[in-house]
């Protein structure tokens, strides 16, 4: 029998819809991808699978009664990894943890639920991150606007952050790599997909957009930035670990004057 | 507000606050209420990092730096030729609210010289966290500092807005304080600190019984001390951090390495090195004090006044300790666990947990994230193959310095030939 290749279409009720399918029909060896990334084996046979909720939430309640709540979450955070093979491992776990009578989330011997532990571990600090390194410019139409480009899919888990934080401000966050964004509109958080004028620069405050006050705000910003540093302690090492130069095209302190 | 005044401003006086080390922005409960701005229930966020790889969470500036002290440590002291400013009340709300709404920051960290009296410049701290309180709501963080010498009245009256107070003892010794600051008690620092210790327990008593008892100061007391500018060994210092910490019930002490910033022949002359790595040491021992289960007189004490350069204060407690090891990690308690050098207690909770499913060899824990450099002398697993030779102290820390590059291997070099 030839191997197969479940492809879904990229959601997470996509991806539980396919884990579905492989205990409804005792699948073995069997490989889950991404419509967008599937690459053709040689010796497998692609088949696509359908989205279905009530699928997806069987599974899902499934897996919460077979782990703690800290490792669904897990599972549900590497899955916005959106790495490469990530399916897989999420699949291996799934059906290890479905075969063990105990819950098995903190098996940290066994090699997939590990590797999920730290997949888990580098989105969680991504999450952390954005919610550290978003930064809003004040535009004319009165909303905080912040453009981000996260390595992995954070918007759905920063929304309740930012939600809570800034309930008295219109805001939007804009994952430019992924083309969709947060819109706050004082009552609630909608998914949002905006039209850029061709070659935007985002990372540009242009003052055709932001509003007056958003330069000199910037400004104060960059100021206090150096004069909170002390000069005698500088270690550039340490400060680029801890804001890796991907992220300084979007922080305002990190702009040229 | 006038944005050139602002700015000039804020240069001097977030200049003048830097040498406060605490950025914490966590441990507080205040949620966000009635649709206000701002949240500090999470955990604390460092939103940058300056040059000197330090955590940038809060805004933190002095309300003035003209001061009526004249403490030889510090660089706002009476005698020192700097550009002086003050800020305004509404200066300060405008800028705490306009930076949080763009996510630079989790909140203020307000501090002051003295000017006229102890309470005259604490009633105008307490005045900026009122205002952002009560009419900007503002949920975020606030740091005061608790001045010393200031009433009891007004220490109250900054708890019930303020997320934490903290006083800076400055000089870990009463001595050192008579020789650079002759004009402050001890006495001074001590008594808002317990004002403010009685307050927190007082409030917690109540609100077990009555729920709506505002919050008092919820993150807590901090101080800071610094390190290298009045000549105290680490044994001094660690002590009177343990009596701060058992008497007064603080969150945290910090140790501040002195950055020279004066000619005075009291103190190291500018442009000698900040104790950076003594003030890492000094941390790593209040970690294993705080959270090792660790008593400070085990890594500190008569015999051994000095913290290792070389080595972490774990690993050279273990060094000492050898009749305590190996240790078994399929069968050890937690304690245990946590004293093997290489060992975090997050690798001791993994450890705890994963045992459960099958004893663990040398690969599981290479996996789990065990630094094995410096553990496998100290510890046995599921596996035949452990040290076996009877190695002595010096041989170990030989062997484990052999095989590691310190990230202060520089510093180290050349603070070590300062003694060479």
């Amino acid at each position: 029998m030839q191997a197969k290749n479940l492809i879904y279409d990229g959601t997470f009720d996509g991806f539980l819809s396919a884990v579905f399918y492989v205990f409804e029909f005792k699948l073995k060896g069997v490989t889950i991808q991404n419509e967008f990334t599937v690459q053709q084996g040689l010796f497998t046979e692609n088949e696509s699978i359908s989205t279905n909720e009530v699928k997806a939430n069987r599974v899902w309640n499934g897996i919460k009664s077979k782990l703690s709540s800290n490792g669904s979450y897990q599972l549900y955070y590497a899955f916005l990894s959106e790495e490469v093979g990530v399916e897989d491992l999420l699949l291996d776990y799934i059906q290890y943890a479905f075969s063990q009578r105990k819950k098995v989330d903190k098996d940290y011997s066994h090699p997939s639920i590990l590797k999920i532990a730290q997949i888990a571990k580098s989105v969680g600090r991504e999450k952390h991150r954005m919610e550290a390194f978003v930064r809003f410019r004040l535009t004319k139409d009165d909303i905080y606007f912040a453009s981000i480009e996260p390595d992995f899919n954070v918007l759905p888990l920063i929304e309740k952050h930012f939600k809570r934080r800034y309930a008295d401000q219109k805001w939007v966050i804009y994952d430019i790599k992924r083309g969709y964004g947060l819109f706050y509109d004082l009552e609630k958080v909608e998914l949002i997909n905006m039209e850029f004028p061709e070659n935007f620069n985002f990372t540009k405050t242009d003052d055709a957009f932001f509003a007056n006050q958003e330069f000199e705000f910037q400004k104060l910003w960059q100021d206090y930035f150096k004069a909170t540093n002390i000069e005698s302690r500088k270690n550039m090492k340490l400060h680029i670990r801890h804001v890796p130069k991907r992220y300084w095209k979007y922080l305002s302190e990190k702009q040229p004057n | 507000m006038s944005f050139q005044r602002t700015q000039e401003k804020l240069k001097i006086l977030a200049d003048a606050a830097k040498y406060d080390v605490s950025c914490s922005s966590s441990g507080s409960k205040r949620a966000n209420t009635n649709k206000g701005l701002g949240d500090a229930t999470g955990m604390g966020i460092c939103h940058s990092y300056t040059e000197d790889g330090r955590c940038v969470s809060l805004l933190k500036i002095l309300l003035t730096n003209h001061c009526i002290f004249d403490c030889a440590y510090c660089v706002t002291r009476k005698s020192n030729d700097v550009k002086r400013a003050a800020f305004k009340v509404q200066e300060v709300v405008d800028l705490t609210i306009n930076f949080y709404r763009r996510n630079y920051i989790e909140g203020l960290f307000l501090s002051s010289g003295i000017f006229k009296s102890a309470d005259y410049t604490m009633e105008r701290l307490v005045a900026v966290a009122k205002k952002l309180r009560l009419e900007e709501n503002f949920n975020g963080y606030i740091h005061l500092k608790s001045i010393p010498g200031a009433s009891d009245e007004l220490m109250r009256e900054a708890g019930l807005y303020a997320d934490r107070l903290s006083v800076n003892i400055e000089i870990p010794t009463e001595a050192g304080l008579k020789k650079l600051a002759p004009d402050k008690k001890r006495e001074d620092f001590i008594k808002p600190m317990i004002k403010v210790k009685n307050e927190i327990i007082q409030y917690n008593a109540e609100k077990k019984i009555i729920k709506s008892t505002p919050k008092f100061a919820p993150a807590g007391q901090s101080t800071q001390m610094i390190i290298g500018a009045s000549g105290e060994n680490d044994f001094q210092i660690m002590q009177t951090s343990n009596h701060f910490y058992k008497n007064y019930n603080l969150k945290r002490v910090y140790y501040s390495g002195y950055v020279p910033i004066s000619y005075d022949n009291r103190l190291p002359q500018i442009g000698s090195a900040v104790p950076m790595l003594r003030e890492n040491r000094l941390y790593q021992t209040d970690w294993l004090m705080r959270f090792y289960g660790f008593d400070v007189s085990e890594i500190l004490n008569e015999q051994h006044q000095n913290l290792d350069l070389d080595v972490d204060p774990k690993l050279s407690w273990a060094l000492r300790n050898l009749h305590e090891f190996p240790v078994d990690v399929n069968t050890a308690d937690q304690r245990m666990l946590a004293r093997i050098p290489g060992l975090g207690m997050k690798s001791v909770f993994k450890i705890i947990n994963a045992r459960r499913f099958r004893k663990l060899n040398w690969e599981h824990l290479k996996k789990i994230g065990v630094a094995l450099n410096r553990a496998q002398y100290f510890m046995v697993c599921d596996s035949n193959q452990f040290e076996k030779r009877d190695l002595t102290s010096e041989k170990i820390k030989g062997l484990i310095l052999q095989n590691s590059t310190s990230k202060y291997q520089k510093m180290l070099s050349n603070q070590l030939s300062l003694f060479g």
